[in-house]
């Protein structure tokens, strides 16, 4: 199965830019469908970076991110051709996970 | 090897789990309450913070205390959103020390979007889209060196990301 994480990692020198662009639907469960029902709440609410088997970056996030959801940070410590570990679970228990080489 | 042994550890096996589920079930454990202490071993997840409707509670939940205001937190974000679903929000700042940056909307009917933990060796800006439901404040918080600083500015929604 296709990954639904989408990262890219640039290394430029000294930091590492990161950019992760997410497949999740995001539902908040406050918003309604076309017959007036409830969409029940579906969102991720973990998302952790790895380097290393260090913890760079985690997001915690509630149903008010948007729709396949975006976030950009960067850290200090990697290098080109170093991975990357990302992996995210959601309110239904469903993750992902992927490695990203740092370009 | 002597079939006797296996078939002894496999029913000894089954004797110790099934007690083992008995004791659970006598202490009125449910799996439930299992998979949330698990999801609390790993970097645990604010939930009370993210069920707080107003953003005062959410900042008590996650950080047992008020932020005061700081010129050193800069904050982007557009006057007016035209699409309350996606709006791009990002935050540097210049303050040392950096170990948390969160994200709020006053008026959303939860006001928690978003928090975000910073180690060391990370820098303290993030980027980041969020949902407005209607015309709100935005709050970001950032945690430095054990204190709290917030900056909050107003976007005008025309089309809101959460109504029904």
């Amino acid at each position: 199965m296709a990954s639904t994480i989408r990262v890219r990692a640039t290394s430029s020198g000294e930091t590492t830019e990161v950019q992760a662009l997410i497949q999740h639907p995001m539902d908040s469960g406050f918003v309604k469908d076309s017959k007036g029902e409830i969409i029940p709440p579906h969102f991720i609410q973990q998302l952790i970076f790895e380097h290393d088997g260090k913890n760079v970056f985690t997001a915690d996030w509630g149903g008010g991110v948007s729709k396949d959801p975006y976030v950009k940070f960067a850290f200090k410590g990697a290098k080109k051709g170093d991975e990357l570990k990302i992996s995210w679970i959601d309110n239904k228990g469903a993750t992902d996970t992927t490695t990203a080489k740092i370009q | 090897m002597s079939t006797m042994a296996n078939d002894f550890s496999a029913t000894r096996r089954l004797i110790l789990k099934g007690a083992g589920v008995l004791t659970l079930i006598g202490l009125g454990i449910v799996p439930l309450d299992v998979t949330k202490v698990l999801a609390a071993a790993n970097d645990k997840y604010p939930e009370e913070a993210f069920k707080a409707k107003s953003e005062a509670d959410a900042i008590k939940a996650l950080y047992g205390k008020t932020p005061e205001p700081s010129d050193k937190v800069k904050m982007d974000a557009p006057e007016i959103a035209e699409n309350g679903a996606v709006v791009p929000i990002s935050v540097t700042t210049t303050l040392a020390d950096v170990t948390s940056i969160s994200f709020l909307v006053s008026e959303n009917p939860v006001a928690l979007v978003a928090s975000y933990k910073i180690p060391a060796g990370t820098l303290p800006n993030v980027a980041n889209r969020i949902k407005m439901a209607r015309t709100s404040n935005v709050v970001v918080v950032v945690e430095a060196g054990g204190k709290l600083y917030g900056v909050s500015k107003e976007v005008k929604v025309t089309v809101g990301g959460c109504g029904g």
